[in-house]
């Protein structure tokens, strides 16, 4: 049945769908948690049966199917699997089960919505990893941000309408223009059966495009997806956005969201232009190095709980955009097991912030500390995910940014070093911020009894798992994505 | 012919009928029997059925890009009597009147989607601008609607002069003496100028007909002015008519000599994009934003007629659908509402779930989302132009116009369901069960325009 019926990318995209729909009409809290959890767990039990089968020259069928959509325009409903997207669906995948379990505790007013609405961005981001017609990709693009501009505004804190409003318009301004590009490469491929051009990514790679064209065409791409990542100074939206929405759907946008971006530029960018890539690497590498300084030293001097980790979060992908442009193999592979590493680390670290928020009612540093008295294995786990978040040699976060640093140093050593200080800055505010909150004298906010719940124990406990068998033993990663890394980085043989 | 002859005929019965209906209920049913029989009758002919088979001199011309428009018409015109049925009624006391005047627009739609001849087309646009003059002043006592009737009138019959003249000016400049659209043949050469003078007068009317900036001056009055009901059908499929016979006229008649004029009209939709977008921020009722909302959606069916090519032909139908049916369905839940600012919308997503959720995709078609007709009918307008080829920086001004609106149509999505419903202000009002399946109705079929365009669009190649 399985490649002929039905295939992996569309199951992985039509089940959150329906039951995010369904989502909608179970109006009793208690079960509509239950249901989000159920089908984000099948989801993920879908991802991993297709990640025995990722073998494209075997089991193409399973990963690949294209429906006639608008004929005549040469567009078609194409999705498939290569390996970047069989890890970004499996990290879409694991994600939701996580949130889901970590904030089963969290009641909402409409809860059928909220539910629904989340099921429903997983079925956008899922549709943007596995799209491979402009088209399509376009339509997910958007899609995914509409339930989370409804989620934060809707859940959020107190100042979420300004802020996520901020945040729909960036991306909105930056993906419109980004259509016209679109349509701009669009016009300038070759003919299909039915059409005088064509949306497929073949077409696009094969796109005969004058350098003079790439160059405005790559800034009109790269803007877009450098806002969802985002690079500086593209940035300033999502310091507030953290902050202001509510728990689950900070952890979708920082998780996943944000390796939307990163996704994008290495699908939809380096390969289409690269005569434009190899002429504004040093632009792109220079601001997302002067993003990662900034952004630390910015971290450094937060107060705030959830802005700190925003910043911080920032700094990384900083180091990740840095990476993909250096355009070699080992920075891309880092770049590769970095995009999963972050989004299980940071979901992990905003559980606790979550916890820690809930349970002492504040989230200023200065208000926190000495919560190691009282919650001792909060206290652990925490301390373990921020020595990953530090990236400290036998965890995931370590295999990633050693190999994307090596990638920049290649490129030129002195990009590698001033993002070296990026490190230096991230072990001292990242510890500061350990100390702080867990350490030192406790007071009358923090003096609480453990209220970790079993659900936070045991994703909070696999997460730990993941991050040091990731950090002794990052193999599968790199062989998963290797086809990726290699058909991209051939787009640059000249 | 069939829908032109067929909406006159039933104009006259309305009309007649006012003397024998007792209840001021029994017209809208009517005038929705009439226009299933209309509707019927076109797609008959659309698919080669004629029932009647006039020689009209070659003035008239049915060719698939009219007969399509006409059922689009028709069909929203459908779900507008179906949705604001009651709420003619409670305009005055002349009901079976205003249905008679809408299908005498109805009339003229027709003739200007199908016109062959530049007296046809002035036919089908007076014939569709007087009775609206009427209906906007249907509201008699009325002080605004009054002065919005007088206002609209003056206007409206200086642009008709106008175009008059420029007709004339054709007339007499072309070598054959022809009022044909199709022999006018005026070739690549450098244009005489008298014809180029007949060209700028039809372009003035004409924008004026659609509100196109700078002729525009007249839409927010007139809109605000209006009984909401009526301003529903003025914004939408009047105005849809009218660019149809504005892209008619100018892609057969100077469709070759495009390099000629087009700068004309770039800047008349540069224009029209950015005061229709930049004026709605500053609205605070909703009624007139809207008014400046179809102003700015004029803009982008502007590019149709800067591209002038197959793709925006398809486009201009596209949007002709999905601009109308979200309207419609926006002034329908407008007319509802007690109070028209954005204010009077806080919190409606509470107090009325289905209203809410339905203007909600609504404003989403109208801002672009995909998934939503909109998106795919600035798609395809966003095609056309850069297809065209020519004047990259208007495709680029109007996405940006494109990301404004989305600023004043998400703060009514804001108010209905970020806000509290402010205090004092009550959400009382009349909907029944049949309204709301026929807003969900609607928006589906929005959604459906979303996914799968080639519904709307094949059909021209029929």
């Amino acid at each position: 049945m399985l490649g002929k019926y039905i295939t992996f990318p569309e199951l992985l995209l039509w089940f959150p769908i329906i039951t995010g729909l369904l989502a909608f009409f179970i109006k009793d809290q208690k079960k509509v948690k239950a249901w989000a959890l159920f089908s984000s767990l099948i989801t993920l039990v879908i991802s991993v049966v297709s990640l025995c089968y990722t073998d494209n020259t075997k089991y193409f069928s399973y990963n690949y199917v294209s429906y006639i959509w608008l004929q005549y325009l040469g567009s078609s409903f194409a999705v498939g699997l290569d390996g970047m997207g069989h890890m970004l669906t499996f990290l879409t995948a694991v994600s939701f089960p996580i949130i889901f379990a970590a904030t089963y505790k969290n009641d909402y007013k409409n809860p059928n919505a909220f539910f629904g609405l989340m099921l429903l961005s997983q079925a956008g981001l899922m549709g943007v990893f596995v799209a491979i017609d402009a088209l399509i990709f376009y339509f997910f693009w958007e899609l995914a941000l509409i339930p989370v501009y409804f989620l934060c505004s809707r859940w959020g804190g107190e100042r979420r309408i300004a802020a996520t409003w901020k945040f729909f318009i960036y991306t909105f301004v930056s993906s419109l223009l980004m259509l016209v590009g679109i349509i701009y490469v669009y016009l300038q491929t070759g003919p299909t059966q039915f059409s005088d051009h064509s949306f497929s990514i073949a077409a696009f790679y094969k796109a005969n495009i004058s350098l003079s064209d790439q160059t405005w065409l790559f800034w009109l791409f790269f803007i877009a997806f450098a806002v969802k990542m985002p690079v500086f100074p593209f940035h300033t939206w999502q310091p507030d956005t953290y902050e202001q929405s509510p728990a689950p759907a900070t952890m979708v946008l920082s998780g996943i969201m944000v390796k939307m971006g990163v996704f994008a530029v290495i699908r939809w960018v380096l390969p289409v232009f690269p005569e434009a890539v190899l002429k504004f690497d040093n632009i792109v590498i220079g601001l997302a190095v002067a993003g990662m300084i900034y952004a630390s030293c910015i971290a450094m001097v937060q107060n705030d709980l959830k802005r700190l980790v925003a910043y911080s979060s920032i700094a990384h992908i900083g180091l990740m955009c840095a990476a993909i442009f250096t355009i070699n193999s080992t920075g891309m592979h880092g770049v590769m097991i970095q995009m999963l590493n972050h989004g299980i680390n940071i979901i992990a670290l905003w559980i606790v912030v979550d916890i820690v928020e809930k349970h002492t009612g504040v989230r200023k540093l200065s208000e926190l500390g000495g919560l190691a008295l009282h919650t001792p294995l909060l206290a652990i786990f925490f301390v373990i995910i921020a020595l990953a978040n530090i990236a400290l040699p036998l965890t995931n976060a370590f295999v990633g940014e050693f190999a994307m640093f090596s990638g920049l140093y290649e490129y030129n050593p002195w990009f590698a070093a001033l993002a070296g200080i990026s490190i230096i800055l991230a072990a001292v505010y990242t510890l500061n911020m350990v100390q702080k909150i867990f350490y030192g004298q406790d007071n009358i906010l923090t003096k609480v009894v453990s209220l970790v719940t079993k659900k936070q124990k045991i994703v909070l406990t696999l997460i730990v798992l993941f991050i040091f068998v990731l950090g002794v033993y990052p193999k599968p990663v790199f062989d998963l994505t290797k086809d990726t890394v290699t058909t991209i980085l051939s787009r640059f043989d000249k | 012919m069939s829908a032109i002859i067929l909406s006159a005929v039933w104009g006259v019965i309305m009309m007649f009928g006012g003397v024998f209906f007792k209840k001021a209920s029994v017209p809208k049913y009517w005038a929705i029997a009439g226009l299933i029989i209309i509707l019927t009758a076109n797609i008959l002919e659309f698919t080669g059925v004629k029932i009647f088979d006039i020689y009209s001199e070659n003035m008239l011309r049915f060719d698939n890009f009219g007969l399509h428009f006409n059922t689009v018409a028709l069909f929203c015109t459908l779900i507008y009597f179906l949705l604001n049925g009651r709420d003619i009624e409670k305009v005055g006391n002349h009901v079976s009147e205003y249905f008679a005047l809408i299908f005498f627009v109805l009339c003229g739609v027709a003739i200007s989607s199908s016109f062959n001849s530049l007296l046809m087309l002035f036919l089908g646009i007076e014939i569709m601008s007087i009775p609206l003059y009427i209906l906007t002043g249907s509201d008699k006592l009325n002080l605004k609607s009054n002065e919005a009737s007088l206002k609209y009138f003056l206007m409206g019959a200086f642009s008709t002069g106008i175009m008059l003249m420029g007709i004339a000016f054709l007339y007499g400049g072309n070598a054959l003496g022809s009022f044909n659209i199709d022999m006018m043949q005026l070739g690549q050469g450098a244009l005489p100028d008298m014809i180029a003078v007949g060209i700028v007068l039809l372009v003035v009317a004409m924008s004026f007909k659609v509100s196109a900036a700078p002729f525009h001056f007249w839409t927010p009055d007139v809109y605000d002015g209006a009984p909401t009901v009526f301003t529903s059908f003025m914004a939408t499929i009047v105005k849809v008519a009218g660019f149809i016979a504005f892209i008619r006229l100018f892609q057969s008649s100077f469709g070759t000599m495009q390099s000629q004029w087009q700068t004309l009209i770039v800047i008349i939709t540069a224009a029209t994009l950015l005061i229709g977008n930049l004026t709605a921020v500053f609205q605070q009722s909703v009624k007139r934003m809207l008014a400046y909302s179809s102003i700015a959606q004029a803009g982008f069916m502007l590019l149709a007629l800067f591209a002038l090519n197959d793709t925006a032909k398809e486009g201009l139908i596209l949007y002709s659908v999905a601009y109308s049916l979200a309207s419609i369905g926006l002034f329908a839940i407008l007319v509802r509402m007690n109070d028209y600012t954005i204010e009077g919308f806080n919190g409606l997503g509470k107090t009325h779930p289905v209203l809410a959720f339905t203007a909600t995709i609504f404003l989403l078609s109208l801002t672009g989302i995909p998934l939503t007709a909109g998106f795919n009918a600035k798609f395809y307008m966003l095609l056309a132009a850069l297809q065209n080829g020519h004047q990259f920086w208007l495709v680029i001004l109007a996405v940006i116009c494109a990301a404004i609106s989305a600023y004043y149509y998400f703060k009514v999505i804001q108010a209905m369901y970020f806000k509290e419903p402010s205090e004092g202000a009550s959400h009382q009002m009349d909907v029944p069960p049949p309204f709301k399946w026929l807003l969900i109705f609607t928006a589906a079929i929005i959604l459906l325009l979303g996914v799968m365009p080639g519904l709307v669009v094949d059909w021209l190649y029929y």
